[in-house]
């Protein structure tokens, strides 16, 4: 069948846009918080403060004279990242893993020259990227050096764990891998492979791209029955703080993990996407009601965490 | 009270207000609801014509006041140079023109819109005529028609059928002898004659002038009628005929009253009548009737305004319809579009252009506006640069269209003009920067989601009863808001959802 029942849906509680918007965003997410999770540089300043680690600011460009000194900045550094501070869906992020004398290389292996970054930086701050055009800053953040872990299961792109937190519960989680296909980008609908994470444990459950299960990486090939993020706990400990730090009731935390230093949080998402449920073959809506429809409770962070493991985790 | 109850009173009260108003205006002001239904409207136009002796001018005119089984819709008074006001001297309505000094061939227009009114057969209070005044004859003229007067009075039983009787043997193709004498001899016209019997014999009688309404006739005469007082009212009697009561289509001029026209200061004046039936849409006959009953609905409304305005907000009152196909497509049925109301400002400009021309049109723009922005991007430039830079080549593709289009004879192509160029540069640029960074199928995904939606928001905003409910019914606007307030509640599946997690449905 090529169109799925409403009931059917319903009653495997998958959530939809209109019910996210309406019953959740709207009703959770009180607008005024918007500009701390849309702007990065404020949820990086707020992250600090909050003591949730973050990947290293290297440096901030705020006017377009300022791209003058951009070669002396990015010559300290082999691999950084260029990002506009108010940026969505991941528009605008450029990638640089290696530089030497003939140019900067992005991870597809695309050689970039300088005049290449500093029109992408120019660019940034005349809010090509950002929302309705506003005139944005260009965050450069020191790249970060992936865990390993995920080496077998990444191509060209950047692997990130995407946690959906619910006032301040973690409700579902997946991981996000790039491929060929999405041209190294990790989002879902352009072909990227998402990953359904058991809460408990951070093993994989189940594998989707482009809506179709899948049990290999379609890149490298390697099966995912295996794949279990390390850190697992520390990762929904950092999500869930996340609540504590915006107070965003229904949020999306974008976590990547550093070999050195472990979990750090990429960015966070007062409109999470719903495709985690494709990942996950599972509906949000029953996890959120359980959270809603429970009483006042004071839990810390870790209390959050260690319910959701319990209530959410398949064991 | 919870914001999910305040949406519901809201949007059921807009909805109640705009189709309560819509339900008024079409049963008591006799708005139609369809498009298309059509009223007999005629136009009468009186043309007087003089020749000014170089002096002081005064024009006076009677006009029709309150004609039975007719009504007035709009008078237009045209005589450049003149002064207009009204001759309130005597008892019936006349315009009167002046001027201080004219000379050659004046001419003055009086028009007047009048239509059939059923049901009211006499306006004017039938006020019993004051005293008949016995015309000056001359001693034998009055003998004879004494003579005929007695003849019919022994023939009749009131003044109506002495009137008719009268006027039978008037026009009798063989008269009897005082009649013939009457007519042959003395060289009284049969009305004449009709009036001046009717004086001798004490029947209150007085001259009226109407005009037969017959679509496209130019250079008409006022037709003469004769009203005579019997008992209680006044009975119209036609002096060539002896038909009794008004034509039909027949619009009374002047009733009583000495003279049609009066001109001062002039000579060789002449009135001659012009008639037009053109059938007006119910529409704006319920508009001019409306504002002249200062119905409060019609008074305040967008009618008021001059036409051009009315124009303006004829397509400004869709733009709500566009946004609601809009409401529909995003919410219900998920379709992605560049832009969120890209897809209307491009519904606007298809109806300007039609709409398969409007599509190849914008395709051909924004293909060869995506090609030169490609080039442009290797270029370094600043971003409003650059979409400055790409707004002159929309407006020289435009330019570009519209000749060679001109020189092929093509003159569909010409309508290009009607594109917004500001937002076709920003979608180019839009578009370009998807492509760049989600490559082209999600180009094509919104490119296409977006032609969709435009395509079905003109369909909709061309339709004949959606332009004609929204221009004259604009508190439709009302419900269409409670719809829209509504449908923000609505928090089911959209259609692309059910495909999208369709694989999450099977077991």
């Amino acid at each position: 069948m090529f169109f799925a029942k409403p009931s059917k849906l319903r009653r495997k509680g998958i959530l939809g846009m209109n019910k996210r918007n309406v019953s959740y965003i709207a009703k959770y997410n009180p607008r005024s918080l918007y500009p701390l999770v849309d702007n990065k540089l404020k949820t990086k300043l707020v992250a600090e403060t909050a003591k949730v680690s973050t990947p290293r600011l290297l440096h901030t460009i705020e006017y377009q004279h300022e791209i003058k000194q951009l070669g002396d900045v990015v010559n300290q550094y082999d691999g950084f990242v260029i990002k506009p501070s108010q940026g969505s869906g991941g528009k605008g992020i450029l990638v640089i893993t290696e530089r030497n004398a003939e140019g900067f290389f992005k991870p597809s292996g695309e050689t970039l020259t300088l005049s290449d970054i500093k029109r992408h930086v120019s660019n940034i701050l005349s809010g090509l990227h950002s929302l309705g055009g506003k005139p944005d800053v260009a965050m450069i953040e020191a790249l970060v050096q992936f865990d390993p872990v995920f080496d077998r299961y990444s191509y060209e792109g950047v692997p990130d764990i995407r946690v959906i937190v619910f006032k301040g519960f973690p409700v579902m989680a997946m991981l996000r891998l790039s491929t060929h296909e999405s041209d190294g980008k990790a989002n879902l609908h352009q072909g990227a492979v998402g990953v359904g994470l058991n809460l408990a444990d951070g093993k994989a459950l189940c594998a989707v791209q482009s809506n179709r299960p899948v049990d290999e990486h379609p890149d490298t090939g390697s099966h995912f029955e295996t794949l279990q993020v390390p850190h697992w706990d520390k990762i929904l400990h950092l999500a869930s703080s996340c609540y504590d730090m915006t107070r965003l009731g229904y949020l999306g935390a974008d976590i990547v993990l550093d070999q050195q230093l472990g979990p750090l949080l990429l960015e966070l998402n007062a409109r999470p996407g719903l495709a985690i449920q494709v990942a996950n073959n599972t509906g949000l809506e029953p996890r959120l009601k359980h959270i809603e429809t429970m009483k006042k409770h004071g839990f810390s962070v870790d209390q959050r965490v260690q319910y959701s493991q319990q209530q959410f985790g398949i064991l | 009270m919870s914001s999910r109850a305040q949406v519901y009173l809201l949007s059921f009260i807009f909805i109640f207000i705009g189709i309560g108003l819509t339900i008024y205006k079409n049963s008591e002001l006799e708005f139609p609801l369809l498009p298309g239904e059509r009223k007999a409207i005629w136009t009468v136009e009186a043309k007087i014509e003089f020749k000014a002796t170089d002096k002081p001018v005064t024009v006076s005119f009677a006009l029709p006041h309150n004609p039975p089984e007719m009504g007035i819709l709009d008078e237009d008074f045209t005589a450049s140079g003149y002064g207009f006001g009204w001759d309130s001297n005597q008892q019936e309505r006349r315009a009167q023109w002046a001027k201080r000094k004219a000379k050659g061939k004046q001419v003055l227009f009086y028009k007047v819109q009048v239509f059939q009114q059923s049901g009211i057969s006499q306006v004017e209070a039938d006020i019993p005529p004051t005293e008949t005044k016995v015309p000056d004859l001359s001693p034998s003229l009055k003998t004879t028609i004494s003579q005929l007067v007695t003849y019919v009075y022994n023939r009749s039983a009131d003044n109506t059928t002495f009137a008719t009787e009268l006027i039978r043997l008037i026009n009798d193709k063989e008269p009897i002898e005082d009649v013939q004498l009457l007519l042959g001899n003395q060289g009284l016209s049969k009305t004449r004659l009709a009036l001046n019997a009717l004086a001798l014999a004490n029947v209150p009688a007085r001259v009226a002038r109407g005009l037969r309404l017959e679509d496209g006739r130019r250079n008409q005469k006022l037709t003469t009628l004769i009203e005579i007082f019997d008992t209680d009212h006044w009975v119209f009697l036609n002096p060539k005929t002896g038909q009794k009561g008004l034509p039909d289509n027949f619009i009374l001029w002047q009733r009583g009253g000495s003279s049609l026209l009066d001109v001062e200061g002039g000579e060789n004046s002449k009135v001659s009548f012009s008639i037009i039936k053109n059938s007006q849409p119910a529409k704006s006959f319920a508009i001019l009737h409306g504002a002249e009953n200062q119905a409060a609905l019609v008074d305040f409304s967008i009618y008021s305004l001059p036409i051009e305005q009315q124009n303006v907000f004829k397509s400004i009152l869709l733009v709500p319809i566009g946004a609601i196909v809009v409401v529909l497509m995003r919410i219900l049925v998920g379709v992605k579009t560049s832009g969120t109301f890209m897809p209307i400002l491009i519904a606007i400009a298809f109806i300007e252009t039609t709409l398969f021309t409007g599509l190849i049109i914008f395709l051909v723009i924004v293909s060869i506006g995506l090609f030169i922005r490609s080039y442009l991007s290797r270029l370094n430039l600043l971003l409003v640069a650059r979409i400055s830079a790409v707004v002159i080549v929309v407006i020289s593709i435009m330019a570009g269209m519209s000749i060679l289009s001109h020189k092929l004879g093509i003159s569909e192509a010409m309508s290009v003009t009607f594109f917004p160029m500001i937002i076709l540069a920003w979608t180019i640029e839009r578009m370009s920067i998807l492509w760049e960074e989600e490559g082209p199928k999600e180009v094509f995904t919104q490119g296409g989601g977006s032609l969709l939606v435009a395509t079905l928001a003109y369909l909709l905003m061309t339709n004949q009863y959606v332009e004609h409910l929204t221009f004259n019914f604009p508190e439709l606007l009302l419900a269409l808001l409670g719809c829209i307030i509504l449908l923000g509640q609505y928090t089911g599946y959209r259609l692309t959802e059910l495909r999208r997690f369709q694989p999450l449905a099977e077991d």
